[in-house]
C-alpha cells in the first residue's frame, strides 16, 4: 500500500498536528496507543457502568410499524427560521455536527418551503406535461411508478446555504446553523428525459417551467439541456416514498443545481421556447455583483466542503487525538480530494475520503489530528474533478463582493481556543 | 436514455453462477436489455392525453414577451383600494414598511454597499409581478384573486416605483410594455454547454 513504518503515521504531516490519514487504518494497538488513543479511554465521563446493566435484566420494548430513533437522540433537530407571520415560508436547516456517513435521514433533510407544507392526496394529485410538446399528457402516480425506475445518491443545497458567512462579522453558530441547507439521499424516480419523449418536445422547446401544487404554485425554469440529461422526477427518498417536505408525492430532481430549482409537489411542467422569469429566478436566486450588475440562472453549486467535527459553539474534551470530519461536495461532480489544515491554511494533510465517492453527492472526509491544547485554525479545502478548487473567502468576495446572497461556496474557518471552545472565524 | 443490465438482474441469482455462465446470462440479458431500452425510450405510454380545456385551466406561467397573460384588466386606483385590504397588513402603508418583503423603493441602491431589492428597484420583468401575485398572493389567500384585481394590483406596484401613472391601464397587451428601470442589469450565467 505504502512504504511507511508504522512509527512514521505518528509524524505529523502538516502544521498544527496533523496526522496522515490512514493512520486509523493501521490496526496496530501500538500506534494508536502511542498516538494518544489511551488519553480518550482515561477521560470517560461520569461514574463506573454496572457490571449487568438494566437493559439484561427485563424485557425490552415489543415491534413497531414504523420505527423511531433512541428517545436518547430527541436532542438531534432541525433548526427552524420563518419569516415574520408565517410558520411554513422559511427554512429548517440540518443538523450536520450531530451525523455521519453521507446519507441524511428523511426526518432531518433540510427544508425550504415558500408557503408551507402541502397535505397532498397521493390519488388526485397529477404531472401535466404541456407547452411546445407534441402530444400533452397527464400521469398520475401509479402509472408513473410503473416506469423504469433509477436510483442514484444525490445532494441538494439551497443556493442560500452558507450565506450568512458573507455579513461582515463572522456569525457564531453551528456548522448546521452556517451551511445546514444541504443534504443528501438515495433518490428514486423516472428520468425525465423518458416522459419529455413521450410527449415529444417540439424543435423551438428549449426550457422546461416547472411548477408546485403548493400555496405558493413554486415554479423555475429550467434549461432542456438538463432536463433531458440527469433530471428525475422523484418518487422515494432513502427507499420510502417522499417526505411531504420534500415534495410528495414527487418532485423534481436536478442534481448538483441549486435547492431551489428541484420544484417539490412537482404539478406541470411547460415546455417553451424562454424562461418564464419567475420571481424565484429573478428577485431571488440572482447573483447582484458591486457594479449593480446581477446574473441569472447560475445552476450548478460551486465545490465546497465543511468541517462538521468539530463544529463551531462546541467545546473541545482537552489535548489528545481527534478525527477531524467533515462534508465535501461540488455540483460538476465527484470530489477528487479533500486537504484539511489546522495552521489557517498554511500547511495541508490530504484527508481520507470514504467510500463510496458519488457525482453530485456529498463524501464524508476524515483525518487524525492530536490537538496539543494550543490555539488553532481548522480549515477544509475541496478539489472537484474538474479542478476547481475551494476559494478562500477573501478570494471569493474578491470576486464577487459582498452583495451577493447565493452560492457562498468559500473555505470554512474554526478557530479552537486555549479552552477549547470552536468559534467561527474569517482567516 | 440508457439502462444498466444491472438494473433488471436481481443480484442473488446472478451470484449462484459461475462466472462463465453469469458472462453468458449477461450476453443473454444485454439482448433483453436492446429490446427494454428501445421500448423505455417511447415509454411504457401511461399518460393520458391533456384536453386544451385542462392545458387552459391549469396554465399559470407568463413570459415577460406577456403571452399566458389572460383577459381583464385595472388601474393603480383600484388596486390601491385591493392593496389596503389585502397586502397592506404584510407589505406596509406604502410597501416600504414591512415586515415582509419591500414592494417600493430602494432606487439607485442595487450598486451600492447597502442594496435594497424592490419591484422598483431589481425585478427586470413587470409581467412576473402580475405573475407571482396571480400564483402566490395574498399569502393566506393564493389564487383567490380575480384577474382585474391581480391587474390592478400590479398597476399599483408599478405607479408606487414612479415607473408608470395613475391611470394608465394595464392588460394583457400594455404590461409586458413595462420597461421596468432594472431589466437591462441582469445578464445569463447559464449557457446550453453548461451541465
Amino acid at each position: 500500500m505504502n512504504n511507511k513504518s508504522p512509527s512514521d503515521y505518528l509524524k505529523p504531516v502538516a502544521g498544527n498536528g496533523l496526522l496522515h490519514r490512514r493512520m486509523f487504518l493501521t490496526n496496530s494497538v501500538a500506534i494508536l496507543g502511542a498516538a494518544g488513543l489511551q488519553l480518550m479511554t482515561s477521560k470517560q465521563a461520569g461514574a463506573a457502568p454496572p457490571d449487568v446493566p438494566m437493559s439484561m435484566t427485563v424485557p425490552g420494548a415489543g415491534m413497531s410499524g414504523y420505527g423511531a430513533r433512541s428517545h436518547h437522540e430527541n436532542h438531534v433537530q432541525r433548526t427552524i427560521g420563518s419569516v415574520p407571520g408565517t410558520v411554513g415560508t422559511g427554512a429548517s436547516r440540518t443538523p450536520l455536527e450531530y451525523l455521519q456517513g453521507i446519507i441524511t435521514p428523511n426526518a432531518l433533510h433540510f427544508e425550504r418551503h415558500h408557503n408551507g407544507v402541502p397535505d397532498i392526496d397521493p390519488t388526485e394529485h397529477r404531472l401535466m406535461i404541456h407547452g411546445l410538446v407534441d402530444r400533452p399528457l397527464i400521469f398520475d402516480l401509479e402509472s408513473l411508478s410503473r416506469y423504469p425506475l433509477v436510483s442514484n445518491i444525490r445532494f441538494v443545497e439551497c443556493s442560500g446555504n452558507s450565506g450568512a458567512n458573507n455579513a461582515a462579522k463572522p456569525p457564531q453558530s453551528t456548522a448546521s446553523g452556517i451551511h445546514g441547507l444541504v443534504s443528501c439521499s438515495d433518490w428514486t424516480g423516472v428520468p425525465l428525459g423518458v416522459l419529455l419523449d413521450e410527449v415529444g418536445i417540439k424543435p423551438e422547446g428549449k426550457w422546461i417551467i416547472a411548477e408546485g401544487a403548493d400555496a405558493a404554485a413554486m415554479s423555475r425554469s429550467v434549461p432542456i439541456e438538463k432536463a433531458l440529461d440527469d433530471a428525475v422526477v422523484a418518487l422515494y427518498q432513502n427507499g420510502e416514498r417522499l417526505r411531504p417536505s420534500n415534495g410528495y408525492p414527487m418532485r423534481l430532481l436536478l442534481p448538483g443545481w441549486e435547492g431551489n430549482a428541484n420544484v417539490k409537489w412537482l404539478r406541470q411542467i411547460q415546455v417553451s421556447s424562454s424562461p418564464a422569469m419567475t420571481k424565484d429566478e429573478t428577485s431571488k436566486y440572482s447573483d447582484l455583483g458591486m457594479d449593480g450588475r446581477a446574473s441569472l440562472f447560475t445552476f450548478p453549486m460551486g465545490v465546497k466542503s465543511v468541517i462538521t467535527s468539530p463544529s463551531g459553539k462546541s467545546t473541545m474534551q482537552g489535548p489528545g487525538l481527534y478525527q477531524i470530519s467533515g462534508l465535501a461536495w461540488s455540483g460538476a461532480g465527484k470530489i477528487r480530494r479533500v486537504e484539511v489544515s489546522a495552521d489557517g491554511g498554511r500547511s495541508w494533510a490530504e484527508a481520507a475520503l470514504s467510500e463510496p465517492v458519488l457525482s453530485k453527492a456529498l463524501v464524508r472526509f476524515r483525518l487524525p489530528w492530536r490537538w496539543d491544547g494550543g490555539p488553532a485554525v481548522l480549515q477544509s479545502r475541496a478539489i472537484d474533478e474538474a479542478g476547481a478548487v475551494q476559494p478562500t473567502r477573501d478570494a471569493l468576495l474578491g470576486e464577487r463582493g459582498q452583495n451577493f446572497r447565493y452560492h457562498y461556496h468559500a473555505i470554512q474557518s474554526w478557530s479552537v481556543g486555549s479552552t477549547g471552545e470552536v468559534a467561527n472565524v474569517y482567516a | 436514455m440508457q439502462f444498466k443490465v444491472g438494473v433488471w438482474v436481481p443480484q442473488g441469482r446472478l451470484l449462484m453462477f459461475t462466472r462463465n455462465r453469469a458472462l453468458a446470462l449477461s450476453a443473454l440479458l444485454l439482448g433483453t436489455t436492446i429490446s427494454i431500452v428501445s421500448s423505455a425510450q417511447e415509454g411504457p405510454g401511461l399518460g393520458v392525453a391533456a384536453t386544451p380545456e385542462q392545458v387552459a385551466a391549469w396554465s399559470l406561467t407568463i413570459l415577460p414577451d406577456g403571452s399566458g397573460l389572460p383577459e381583464g384588466s385595472g388601474t393603480a386606483e383600484i388596486g390601491a383600494q385591493i392593496y389596503a385590504q389585502k397586502c397592506l397588513a404584510c407589505h406596509g402603508q406604502n410597501g416600504v414598511e414591512g415586515p415582509n418583503d419591500k414592494l417600493v423603493g430602494g432606487h439607485g441602491s442595487i450598486s451600492s454597499d447597502a442594496p435594497v431589492k424592490t419591484v422598483g428597484s431589481y425585478w427586470p420583468y413587470a409581467t412576473t409581478v402580475f405573475d407571482y401575485i396571480r400564483r402566490a398572493m395574498p399569502l393566506m389567500q393564493p389564487q383567490s384573486l380575480t384577474n382585474d384585481e391581480t391587474y390592478a394590483l400590479t398597476a399599483y406596484l408599478l405607479e408606487l416605483n414612479d415607473i408608470i401613472d395613475s391611470d394608465q391601464v394595464m392588460d394583457a397587451q400594455t404590461l409586458p410594455k413595462v420597461k421596468m428601470p432594472n431589466v437591462d442589469n441582469f445578464f445569463w450565467a447559464y449557457s446550453p454547454n453548461q451541465k
